[in-house]
């Protein structure tokens, strides 16, 4: 029943088709189609052949297009953290002072001069009387004050509120054992005089309230969407922002892009070149550096290790490396056999061979790393107390019952999920297999079960990188101190504490100073808790045409030593247009 | 109302009063083995099909053969020679560490093969089962099931794997199980669908007016009935199984370095495709030879399997 | 048929609910929490940030208040983009999303139908073998590699079309589109083929041809209506598997969609976030399904019948 009559259905209702064989169908169909693709194709093509790309557009309008690796999470300066949002921070607001790309010294910022004491514990800034925020208002050392207390309110949730530690009481209030702002070091004495004392001389001060977590917020703006401590809330939006930057905010549109254009306000405007900035968030460094071929970009955030042979062969000119403060290495958990012993970890760290892992997987574009601190920060020297030396690594692991590599438990080196960790680990553990005969397991994680099992001391050997937060060999070395929050190694040593903690804060002067650094370093070193492999470098691809953009060993950089030029050929071929243009 | 609901008591009857008419189709069913026997003849006949199935046997043997007859190992690393272009030494080239590649993509097979077959059938097994039983028994017993279906899908899969290791550690098993654990339910979507129709038929109605068992008119009648659809699915989930695995060890569950897969491979070599284009193209060729053999095995084994297709 | 929706769209909301609930517990026991990062977070800061986001509470207190607060159609501020709705956030990625996966289905089924008929008129010739070559070639290269091969050649090389954005370049979507659309391409057109040749054997077919109708009528009318029921039960999930599966096409081209935000959010564990889009995922894959039973029934000439016989 039900067939015979759905058939009829069919072609009761269908009359139309009958003339046509059936062979129409086999060729007239795909043909017809791949017309219509071709067509459609040709069509869009085009229409788009002519297009004009975003540098040569952001060229003629001074438009800086910029790749800027991830989306931002937030842009208040009191909240954020992370390399995107630091870039982001220095077109939006200005600190006190500022840093010279070229030279990392400071220059007058918000602030037009300062004096410290001759004890080095007060500061006192005087303000510019031209520093306005973005509608207007004049800046002042007010805001300043009222921007630091509320960066240190517990429930506002900086997580870089250490910076503001070297100054008195600053650490209690955070913690609230103080609940008087005004036992705090922090003091507008007038509308233009802000007045800092500190807990303890401390030489890179200057270096610090330059970072994005000490800068000034505009308070009217932030309570008028919430109170003080209330992180991420609407003032950070386009439509209400107010900054004291270069720049200002035109539009956040997430996972796009963030356009910043001029601040006209802003006190130093005519040094300002640039128009604005187009900041993209872009997840895949292949995509990022496919994007800067085609015209797309003015400068990468990143270049994937694999195309730099290229770029070194064909374009030299846009490729811009350079040594960055950041030390690559392995933590040690010394809580765990067999690394509980000293010369298992000095023959594992003995059997790398750090230049041949450069030259072959890392495309030779870093430094060897001997010790933790980045070579010649301000000068400062590390420790190199061992060297490449397999045959004394097969000597030592004798001495630690383990010759040939026999009874040494299968141990695991676990890595956040990365190309370039899982290289690096590749070669390392055929390294110690060849030497030592030691087999390693290889654990790539998330990135969160990573941190988790780092943080849980669930490891045996685990990748990791430190980037320096100011250029001092401080913020490399007082990690490791005896249960530091970013030590998890399980090592500790109250000698090496008291240097850190006592001795090097007391030194008089950079060289005495930098001696109790070498001392310390000396002692993290001899016992070897990290496997240092090696320095980092930062890797941008930079288009010709952008100036004022040089690399440094913070990959720091002040837009208002920024231009964009066409090229000189560029500029006459396109005058050239013009003119043939306009008979 | 529901469709699997639909199978009305009128119907049936209707139904068995015209399975007399088709007693020849019951007839072939009934036996079970004559189907397979003839499929292999037809099969036999299809020059494509039985070609692949040799390309197949070919390559299954040398991966499984490589320990023995490659010069290299698999991990044996050259950092001095680094990424090079195919020559005599190396027939595919060289990776970044100067390890032989036609080595690590015979090895790669290995992996790829063994995931893909296994995870398949696991996937095959749940999902034919579980499909057939919805399909069949239909009413709230079809409604449960398939909404289970719909709640998995929905479960966010990253965060499921995340867990699994967590608390299971790394190994192959768990790897079959969580590729399996995702793969089952498209397919059990599919046989259900099949199903539905074969429910219908005159002969699964003649067979229950015989008197025979559930199980038995499931495993003699629907099961083979859904055969066609199910292996060139099959087929198609081949692939899927090896790259998800890449993507299970990207988030750490499948294998670990030194040793690697197709999915591995290939993913490496799309990321370095201008500057190494031997790393892409040679494991890109070894999965794109077994897919096109499987799916012109695939297809030849549906047509065999296709009682009525052979009589035209 | 309309109780047929009903009945299933009744049958929804628990599938949803048992959803929301599954994930909001999974996902709390998958270790490293939204807040961890690479320098520990002090105390007492995230103490704060806890108590914002009510994660001081008991799991079931931070469940009941998740659930009022869907009722009110909030569902919360995102964790890794504090300053965002969830429900923004997917209705600023929804869109773009949906439009890719929706082009991306065109191409599959405009490429894969026509390759799988084809394919199934004349099996085991070069007829059927050329076109099923052509669409496995959506098989053989995933994804990640069929993408940045097509910007190399038509965006890097020939410089015709724009290799990333979406909407922001005329010709901006094609690639993409293209991508995502050549995967599924291969599955429709091997299901296609599989349905069809099943179909060409049914008796129904052989009656129509009895008949002395033309072979095209028989093809386009009646064979392909129950041909491709299988490639028709195959898209409901998979247009909803198109929001996870769009991530890698997203992140190619650079698109600011849905997939991006649906896999970061795990890797994030941003619960709200991971949650939002499982909700979404569930919703659309209840109502996909449902639209391809729907569908399924209307092209099986049986199965219709007996729904409108039964009414």
């Amino acid at each position: 029943m039900t067939i015979v009559r759905s058939i009829s259905a069919f072609v009761d209702h269908n009359p139309i088709y009958y003339s046509n064989g059936f062979i129409n169908i086999e060729i007239n169909m795909p043909i017809k189609l791949a017309g219509i693709i071709v067509l459609l194709l040709a069509s869009t093509i085009a229409a788009c052949g002519t297009q004009e790309s975003n540098v040569d557009s952001g060229n003629r309008d001074g438009i800086l297009h910029f790749g800027n690796g991830t989306e931002v999470q937030g842009l208040d300066p009191h909240v954020v953290t992370g390399v995107p949002e630091n870039h982001l921070m220095y077109a939006l607001f200005e600190g006190l002072v500022n840093k010279n790309p070229y030279t990392l010294e400071v220059e007058p910022g918000v602030a037009e001069s300062w004096t410290v004491s001759e004890d080095g514990r007060v500061y006192e800034f005087v303000f510019r009387e031209t520093a306005k925020w973005s509608n207007g208002e004049p800046v002042t050392a007010k805001d300043f004050e009222w921007s630091w207390w509320r960066a240190l309110q517990p429930a506002l949730g900086s997580q870089y509120v250490f910076m503001y530690f070297p100054i008195k009481n600053a650490e209690a209030f955070f913690r609230e054992e103080i609940k008087d702002f005004s036992q705090v070091g922090i003091k507008a004495l007038s509308d233009n005089i802000l007045r800092i004392e500190l807990a303890n001389p401390t030489p890179y001060f200057l270096q610090l309230i330059d970072h994005y977590s000490m800068f000034a917020v505009h308070r009217a703006t932030i309570e008028a969407h919430g109170k003080a401590s209330d992180s991420y809330t609407q003032w950070t939006r386009p439509e209400n922002f107010i900054g004291n930057g270069m720049f200002v905010l035109d539009e956040w549109s997430l996972n796009r892009h963030i356009t910043v254009s001029r601040n006209e306000n802003y006190w130093d405007i005519d040094k300002v070149k640039l128009n604005g900035i187009k900041f993209y968030p872009i997840d895949s460094l292949t995509t990022e550096e496919r994007m800067f071929r085609a015209g797309q970009l003015h400068r990468t955030e990143n270049i994937p290790i694999e195309r730099i042979a290229w770029y070194r062969d064909n374009m030299p000119e846009l490729l811009h490396i350079a040594a960055y403060n950041g030390t690559y290495f392995y933590r040690v958990n010394t809580r765990r056999e067999p690394f509980g012993d000293v010369r298992v970890r000095r023959a594992l760290a003995m059997t790398i061979n750090r230049d041949l892992l450069i030259a072959s997987v890392l495309d030779g574009i870093v430094t060897p790393s001997y010790s933790i601190t980045p070579p010649g920060i301000l000068g400062y020297q590390p420790p190199t107390l061992f060297k490449y030396d397999p045959e004394g690594a097969r000597a030592l692991l004798v001495d630690a019952g383990f010759p040939n590599g026999n009874g040494f438990p299968k141990i695991e080196l676990q890595f956040n999920t990365s190309d370039q960790h899982r290289k690096i680990g590749v070669a390392i553990q055929q390294m110690w297999k060849k030497e030592l005969n030691i087999d390693i397991v290889l654990q790539n994680r998330d990135w969160k079960v990573y941190l988790d099992n780092e943080s849980t001391a669930n490891f045996d050997l685990s990748r990791a990188g430190w980037i320096g937060d100011y250029v001092d060999p401080n913020t490399f070395l007082d990690m490791w101190i005896t249960d530091g929050g970013v030590n998890r190694t399980g090592w500790g040593d109250p000698e090496f504490d008291r240097l850190m903690l006592i001795e090097a804060p007391k030194a008089a002067g950079r060289d005495a100073r930098f001696a109790k650094f070498n001392a310390a370093e000396s002692l993290l070193m001899k016992n070897m808790p990290i496997l240092p492999i090696y320095t980092y470098s930062s890797k941008h691809l930079i288009h010709e045409s952008v100036r004022g953009m040089p690399s440094n060993v913070m990959d720091h950089y002040n837009y208002k030593y920024m231009s964009l030029q066409a090229k000189p050929a560029e500029i006459a071929q396109k005058d050239e247009m013009q003119a043939e243009g306009g008979e | 109302m529901d469709e699997s609901a639909l199978a009305t008591t009128s119907l049936r009857e209707t139904l068995v009063s015209r399975a007399t008419n088709e007693s020849s189709q019951v007839k072939q069913f009934e036996k079970g083995t004559s189907l397979w026997a003839d499929a292999w003849i037809r099969l036999k006949k299809n020059k494509m099909a039985i070609a692949s199935l040799y390309v197949l046997l070919a390559l299954i043997t040398l991966c499984v053969l490589t320990p023995w007859i490659s010069p290299y190992g698999y991990e044996e690393q050259n950092l001095n020679l680094g990424a090079i272009p195919p020559s005599i030494a190396h027939w595919f080239g060289t990776d970044v560490f100067g390890r032989d590649l036609l080595t690590r993509v015979l090895y790669g097979g290995r992996v790829s093969l063994t995931v893909g077959f296994i995870a398949t059938s696991v996937a095959l097994f749940i999902g034919v089962l579980w499909g057939t039983i919805s399909g069949y028994l239909g009413g709230r017993i079809d409604i449960v099931m398939m909404r289970i279906v719909d709640i998995l899908y929905a479960l966010p899969f990253i965060i499921f794997i995340i867990l699994l290791m967590v608390v299971f550690g790394r190994s192959m098993l768990l790897l079959f199980m969580a590729i399996g654990a995702v793969e089952w339910l498209t397919m059990a979507r599919i046989v259900r669908g099949q199903v539905l129709g074969i429910r219908r038929q005159e002969y699964i109605e003649a067979a229950l007016s015989m008197g025979l068992s559930t199980p038995t008119i499931l495993r003699r009648h629907v099961i083979p009935n859904t055969l066609g659809p199910v292996i060139v699915y099959a087929t198609l989930t081949i692939p899927q199984v090896m790259l998800l695995e890449a993507f299970l060890s990207f988030l750490g569950l499948g294998i670990q370095p030194p040793q690697s897969s197709w999915g591995l491979l290939i993913s490496y070599g799309a990321e370095t495709m201008e500057d190494y284009p031997w790393m892409l193209i040679f494991p890109g060729l070894a999965l794109s030879i077994t897919l096109f053999s499987l799916n012109f095995l695939g297809d030849g084994l549906r047509d065999a399997l296709d009682p009525k297709a052979s009589k035209d | 048929m309309w109780r047929f929706i009903w009945i299933r769209l009744l049958q929804a909301i628990p599938v949803i609910f048992v959803v929301i609930t599954a994930t909001f517990f999974l996902i709390r026991k998958a270790p490293g929490g939204p807040f961890d990062a690479e320098k520990p977070v002090i105390p007492s800061v995230k103490r704060a940030l806890e108590a914002k986001y009510n994660l001081d509470q008991s799991m079931w207190e931070q469940y009941v208040s998740y659930i009022a607060g869907l009722f009110r159609g909030d569902m919360g501020p995102s964790f890794k983009y504090p300053g965002w709705q969830v429900e923004d956030l997917i209705a600023s990625g929804l869109p773009i999303t949906a439009e890719l996966g929706f082009y991306a289905l065109l191409v599959a089924l405009a490429v894969g139908v026509i390759a799988g008929v084809i394919a199934a008129l004349k099996p085991n010739t070069a007829q059927d073998y050329i076109p099923m070559s052509l669409a496995m070639i959506g098989i053989c290269m995933p994804t990640f590699m069929l993408g940045p091969l097509l910007v190399l050649l038509f965006g890097i090389h020939l410089e015709w079309l724009p290799i990333s954005g979406w909407g922001d370049l005329p010709g901006d979507k094609i690639l993409p589109s293209i991508t995502l659309g050549a995967a599924y391409a291969a599955y429709v057109a091997r299901l296609s083929r599989g349905g069809m040749l099943e179909i060409m054997s049914q008796d129904y077919i052989r009656t129509a041809r009895a008949k002395g109708l033309p072979e095209r009528v028989v093809v386009i009318k009646h064979a392909m209506r129950g041909g491709l029921i299988p490639v028709v039960t195959f898209l409901g999930p998979a247009f909803a598997g198109l929001l996870a599966g769009s991530f890698v096409v997203e992140t190619i081209f650079q698109i600011p969609g849905l997939g991006r935000f649906y896999v970061q959010a795990a890797f994030n564990r941003d619960y709200t976030m991971i949650l939002g889009t499982t909700i979404f995922l569930s919703v659309l894959i209840v109502m996909f399904n449902l639209l391809s039973d729907m569908l399924a029934m209307w092209m099986n000439p049986r199965l219709r019948q007996q729904v409108s016989g039964k009414r």
